[in-house]
């Protein structure tokens, strides 16, 4: 792998930019494999790098249906954050944004991660009360996190309307200050270049058509690129995880819905920070770009179809003018949905299954890109040891029968 | 956006109901009886299908009433929808993208 940097830019200047190497490469599949990871997302993608960095294991293989960053990875909206109310939530969100932090360099690839700040905003003395909860909840667990009443708010964030007689005035609001954006695509090459250094095969265009199975055990794939072998199969397919698991016979909690995110035209910076509500259902930052980025709720409805209903984004630009009357002239570029497993607890999971050897890393829901590295860090941990590490071991399917689940809906509900 | 055929009052916009989810799921005659693992089942887990799915509807700003539809959750096509404990419709050939 070409170390990026400065030196490398500079040398690169004086041939044109014509020699650059592929930052990863297409190898054909192997006959066999140590582990499959099924997904080349985000969460895919780290899980392959951390189970190669931090675990030895060498001889993987990551099989995509499509292509890198052509998936949920770069159709969200870019928020990171880990100010979630729960203990086990919080531990591993923490753990995620920790790693976000050294990323850039853990990697070498910048992932252009902005900690401008993340408020969340409270409509309603519930909200409130809620709000200050999770603050303090937050800082019991080590997460920084600060309550802003309607004031200090404005100061935040000047174009915020805080009027009293808006229909949901703002009455405050958390603010996680290291909570930011990262650039969504840079996270997938990103990961697949230093994955692919590290001697993992990232095989696009190869969609997984069968888990083969041998008395309880996964012996390996079928494939549209022919039957490939592995010892353990790790599934990271977001949306598509019920699909593989009804491969392999497993019934999973999870429901598929659309999501849908848009941009408007770019404009001069206005907004340097993240604005979310979950009681008005839209959040708001501003990209490099200048483009606005917007995002609200699931539609209702089942879907794989990478597309939503009109009146939702109907909605949330309505919620939006009401926060920010300085946007209503401001025209929508694009919108796009992705399609997000979403758990009845608002919680992921990250577990084994009754199939030995078959791992699920899914029902991230709404809010999945934050997690991508601590995602990938404890799922590569519970392939390596077929163990869960403490941070995920509370995210195990068996939840669903023991009944400790983990509700964050308050965190997760709406707000990404 | 969709078009709903609710069995009452014909069809209007999907902003006039409130989905329901999976179909079918019918709640255990004998609750007492059920271990944790069927409690699961019948709580959480879903079929999630990709492609025609049965799925229920309440048509909230209308009649009121729940209903079934058919549904390709890949093309968002509607196939029909029935009333409660009636039979759903037959359903069609797999259409383009549905698996």
């Amino acid at each position: 792998m070409v170390k990026y940097s400065i030196f490398t830019i500079a040398r690169n200047a004086l041939t044109g930019h014509k020699n650059w190497p592929k930052q990863w490469r297409s190898p054909e599949p192997k006959a066999t494999y140590d582990v499959i990871i099924i997904g080349g997302g985000g969460h895919g993608l780290a899980t392959a790098y951390y189970l190669a960095k931090e675990h030895g294991v060498r001889n993987i293989a990551v099989l995509e249906k499509g292509w890198l960053g052509g998936g949920n990875t770069a159709r969200n909206t870019t928020i990171v954050r880990s100010n979630y109310l729960w203990d086990e939530s919080a531990a591993i969100y923490e753990k995620s944004l920790q790693l976000w932090e050294g990323l850039s360099q853990d990697i070498n690839y910048n992932v252009m991660l902005s900690q401008r700040g993340v408020l969340n905003l409270a409509h309603s003395l519930g909200d409130v009360r809620e709000g200050v909860r999770r603050v303090n909840a937050n800082r019991l667990n080590g997460v920084d996190a600060e309550w802003l009443d309607a004031e200090r708010v404005k100061d935040f964030c000047p174009i915020i309307n805080i009027s009293k007689s808006a229909r949901h005035p703002v009455l405050g609001a958390t603010l996680q200050r290291r909570g930011g954006v990262a650039r969504h695509d840079s996270v997938a090459w990103g990961y697949a270049r230093a994955a692919d250094a590290l001697g993992v095969d990232i095989i696009q265009n190869c969609e997984v058509t069968g888990i083969k199975r041998e008395g309880g055990k996964v012996t390996g794939v079928e494939t549209t690129r022919g039957d490939i072998a592995a010892k353990k199969i790790g599934v990271v397919a977001a949306g598509h995880s019920s699909v593989i698991a009804e491969m392999a016979g497993i019934r999973l909690p999870v429901t598929s819905h659309p999501l849908q995110a848009l941009v408007s035209e770019p404009i001069k910076p206005v907004i340097d920070c993240v604005v979310m509500s979950g009681a008005v259902h839209v959040y708001v930052s501003q990209s490099d770009k200048g483009e606005l980025v917007m995002g609200a709720g699931i539609d209702s409805f089942n879907s794989y179809a990478q597309r939503g209903s009109f009146h939702v984004i109907e909605h949330q630009l309505g919620a939006c003018l009401e926060l920010f009357p300085i946007f209503s002239r401001v025209r929508m570029m694009r919108t796009w949905g992705g399609i997000v497993d979403t758990c009845p607890d608002a919680s992921p999971i990250l577990s084994g299954t009754s199939v030995e050897g078959l791992y699920f890393n899914c029902g991230w829901g709404t809010g999945g890109f934050k997690a991508t590295p601590g995602s990938g860090w404890c799922f590569a941990h519970t392939l390596a040891n077929d163990a869960p590490h403490p941070l995920n071991a509370p995210f195990s399917l068996a939840r669903f029968e023991s009944g400790a689940l983990i509700d964050e809906h308050g965190a997760a509900g709406v707000a990404h | 956006m969709l078009n709903i055929d609710c069995p009452w009052c014909g069809k209007r916009h999907e902003t006039e109901f409130r989905y329901g989810g999976e179909a079918h799921i019918a709640r255990p005659e004998d609750p007492a009886k059920l271990d944790d693992a069927k409690w699961a089942e019948f709580l959480f887990m879903r079929t999630n299908t990709k492609g025609y799915f049965a799925e229920r509807w309440l048509h909230s700003h209308g009649c009121r009433r729940w209903f079934n539809v058919i549904r390709n959750t890949v093309t968002h096509e509607i196939v029909g929808s029935y009333k409660m404990g009636e039979k759903p419709p037959k359903l069609p050939k797999p259409a383009g993208g549905a698996k």
